[in-house]
Parts: structure tokens; C-alpha cells; sequence
């Protein structure tokens, strides 16, 4: 996939923006139009079908029929908003905004821009040291490596399509609780010796070059939001599929209140259980939050299954294992039982509130 | 002859971005010496926070995914 430019002949350069920001304005209206139409579609669909609507299986098969359109539906569109909106931000200026801020305010910055800021887990290693060398603080530095993948997007979408705006924003405020709580513990524990050698060697010279600013027109920045659409949805889809076919499963055919003994607010083991079970685990927020909900549905507790997500998504070993070139195992056990403990902590809390 | 490295860990789109690099080349007719920088300590201390990178003679020109063609062009003919 390329971002091959459209190579408009100067003058012409007017009249094609123009046409993106009117094809942009046709495909949001386009989307509402449709996104409206959705639940009457898939209850016809499901009536077309040779099963009884009020069977476990017209259950199973309205709840796919309804939810797989939706939720791909607002991945698109929040994707492509994300994907212009991140054309603003890049690793490269979020390091300078970071670089010498004090602990506290630097760790709540450096969360939130974590959100914004481009990401993926194959950079993680260069931008650990690149934020490290240019004088980020290492507590301030885990705040962004924490906040970066567990609140994106993607999880974020599936959490409203699916389970509702409040567990939704729920989960954005601690999860970028904890991404600033533990940073800034991490922090204050002066930890920089526990960083593997030669990175610390790297600390000492400083980074010389600043990129000069690529001009990006408004047309590259939908272009770029195209692209992750084309990225993310094109890799996320087939998770969304088969967790939604899982969910649907569950709606159909586990029978009500299954989930209470097990994952219900009185089994108080269910949260660390279900923590311990997300770490080795290696999906994303598409595969486990349409099972998630599902769960919900069946009785299981709000904070236990928060728990789980949270730990699925923010501690998983793969990430750790690339971490491991940077940093030494005693550091990415701080880091892992410092993240580990506010999982918890978040989990427990929701059990007692809800 | 430019000198021209590409920085990144191998990921696909570091290999994407090499490739790039050397079509565009052959395609304007510029002799280019690409070489793949893997090290993340090179990459650090070149100042690239996200990958892949690009630097030509020795100076970074970009960061962070697939740059854009038209772009690349420009800095190969600069």
C-alpha cells in the first residue's frame, strides 16, 4: 500500500482539494444515513432467514447481523478522523514537547499525547531511546508506553458500539489513570540504572538532528486517514468477525446469569484470575471486547472484565520481550507489577462501585 | 553518488520503504548508495524515533511510516 500523491498540475491544486473536502462532507453524511437504517436492516435480514426469531439461534444471528456492520462501521469512520488527526502529531514532536518536563505534569502530557501520537509496537524500542536519550524523564517516558496502546482508538470504539459512551469513557479516564499513576511511581522509584548499558551509554551523547518539517496539505492528511483506514480496519476486521460470532454465541446460547458465580462482583479471585489470564494473551481490543460484552451480558462484573481487557491489551509478552532489548528484566518486572497492581486496583474499585 | 540509509528495526514497511527507495532511483536515474540501518542503537542516535526512517547524505529527511513519493523524488534530486 503507498500514499502515492495524486500529482495534480499546479493551478489545478485548488480545485482538487476542493474535491476531497466535498467527498469527505458526502462520505460523513453517507455514513449517518446509513448508520441509522442499521437495526431495521438486520432485523429484515434475520426475518429472511429460516429461523425462528425468538430461538436461541435468531438470537445469535440478529445480534451478528446487527453488530458486525456497526462496529466496522464506526471503526472506519473513527479511524479515518484519527488517521487526519494524527497527521498533526508525530513521535518526533511529541519527544520535543516532552523532553526536561518535570515529573507529574509530564506524566499527564505525556499519557495524553501517548493517545494521539502515531504508534506501533514494532517502534517501540527506537522511541523508548529516543525518548530517553533527548532527556525524557524514564517515568515520564513509561506514562506514553503505557497509554499508547491501551487507549486507542480501536478500543475504544468497540467499547462504545458495543457496550455503551459510559464504560466507554470509563475506560479511557483510568486507563490514562493508570498510565499516569504508574509512570510517575516509576519515576520516583529512580529506576535509570535498570536500563540495559548501552542505552544508558546513549543517554550521555545527545541526538543531533531534527527532521524539517514535512508540508503536509489537508488532501495529505485524508490521504493519511485513508491509509489507516486501509491499515487498521483492513488487519482489525477479521478479529472484529470472530469475536463479534463469539459474542453472538454466547448471547444465544449461554443461559442467563451464567457468568455470576464465576465472574460475578462476589467472587473477589475473579479479578487477579482474570489479570493473570490477560498477560500471555495476544489479541487486540477487536477480539476481546465483542466476548467482553457478551460477558457483561451474561452477569459477569463490570471491574473483573475491565480487568481482563486492561491486562490483555497493556500487558501482553510479546511487548515485553522487544522491551527487554532496552530494558533489564528486574525493570520490566517493576514495570509489569506496577501496571499489574493498577489493573487491579481499577478492577476491584468498579466491583465495588457498580 | 548519494548516500542514502534507510533506518529501521525490519519491520515490513522498513523493507517497503528500502524498496521505495531504490525504484524511485532507478526510475529518475539517480546512483544512490542505500544502506539499511538495523542497529536501534544507529537509529537512536540518527534522532529517528519512529521507522523507518530516511536520511540522505547524512542528513534525515524523514520519519515514521511510507513516505510520500512525491516527496522522496525531492530528496533524492536535491
Amino acid at each position: 500500500m503507498s500514499l502515492h500523491a495524486q500529482g495534480a498540475p499546479m493551478g489545478k491544486q485548488d480545485q482538487t482539494s476542493w474535491g476531497w473536502h466535498m467527498g469527505v462532507v458526502v462520505f460523513v453524511v453517507a455514513w449517518f444515513l446509513i448508520y441509522k437504517q442499521l437495526l431495521g436492516f438486520s432485523e429484515w435480514l434475520t426475518g429472511l432467514l429460516p429461523v425462528e426469531r425468538a430461538s436461541h439461534a435468531g438470537d445469535a444471528l440478529a445480534f451478528f447481523l446487527y453488530d458486525t456492520p456497526k462496529v466496522i462501521m464506526l471503526l472506519t469512520l473513527i479511524v479515518f478522523a484519527m488517521g487526519v488527526v494524527r497527521s498533526f502529531f508525530s513521535p518526533e514532536k511529541t519527544r520535543a514537547m516532552l523532553s526536561g518536563k518535570r515529573e507529574g505534569a509530564g506524566n499527564l502530557m505525556s499519557a495524553s499525547l501517548g493517545i494521539l501520537t502515531p504508534f506501533c509496537s514494532c517502534s517501540a524500542v527506537p522511541l523508548f531511546i529516543g525518548f530517553v536519550s533527548a532527556g525524557v524523564p524514564l517515568g515520564v517516558t513509561f506514562s506514553f508506553l503505557i497509554a499508547a496502546p491501551m487507549v486507542n482508538e480501536v478500543a475504544l470504539v468497540l467499547l462504545f458500539g458495543l457496550v455503551g459512551w459510559k464504560v466507554a469513557v470509563t475506560y479511557l479516564v483510568f486507563g490514562l489513570g493508570i498510565a499516569i499513576v504508574a509512570g510517575w511511581i516509576i519515576g520516583r522509584l529512580h529506576l535509570e540504572d535498570w536500563l540495559q548499558d548501552w542505552v544508558k551509554d546513549i543517554h550521555m551523547g545527545a541526538v543531533a538532528t531534527e527532521i524539517p518539517d514535512e508540508k503536509l496539505t489537508m488532501v495529505d492528511r485524508y490521504q493519511q486517514g485513508i491509509a489507516s483506514v486501509k491499515e487498521i480496519v483492513g488487519k482489525v476486521w477479521v478479529w472484529v468477525v470472530v469475536g463479534i460470532s463469539l459474542g453472538a454465541l454466547i448471547h444465544g446460547y449461554v443461559p442467563e446469569n451464567a457468568m455470576v458465580k464465576i465472574m460475578g462482583s462476589g467472587a473477589w479471585w475473579s479479578v487477579p484470575v482474570a489479570v493473570i489470564m490477560g498477560i500471555p494473551m495476544y489479541t487486540n481490543a477487536a477480539g476481546v471486547i465483542p466476548i467482553v460484552e457478551a460477558l457483561l451480558d451474561k452477569g459477569a462484573a463490570l471491574g473483573t472484565v475491565l480487568a481482563f481487557m486492561m491486562s490483555v491489551i497493556a500487558l501482553s509478552l510479546p511487548e515485553m520481550l522487544i522491551l527487554r532489548k532496552v530494558l533489564t528484566f528486574k525493570l520490566i518486572a517493576v514495570f509489569a507489577g506496577v501496571v499489574g497492581s493498577g489493573i487491579l486496583a481499577v478492577g476491584f474499585l468498579f466491583n465495588m462501585i457498580f | 553518488m548519494k548516500d542514502v540509509k534507510v533506518y529501521g528495526p525490519g519491520c515490513k514497511r522498513c523493507d517497503a520503504t528500502e524498496a521505495m527507495v531504490r525504484q524511485t532511483a532507478e526510475m529518475l536515474g539517480i546512483e544512490l548508495q542505500v544502506e539499511k540501518v538495523s542497529d536501534y542503537a544507529a537509529i537512536a542516535m540518527a534522532g529517528v524515533v519512529s521507522t523507518p526512517g530516511i536520511s540522505v547524505d547524512g542528513k534525515l529527511v524523514h520519519a515514521g511510516g511510507l513516505p510520500n513519493a512525491a516527496d522522496l523524488e525531492t530528496w533524492l534530486q536535491a
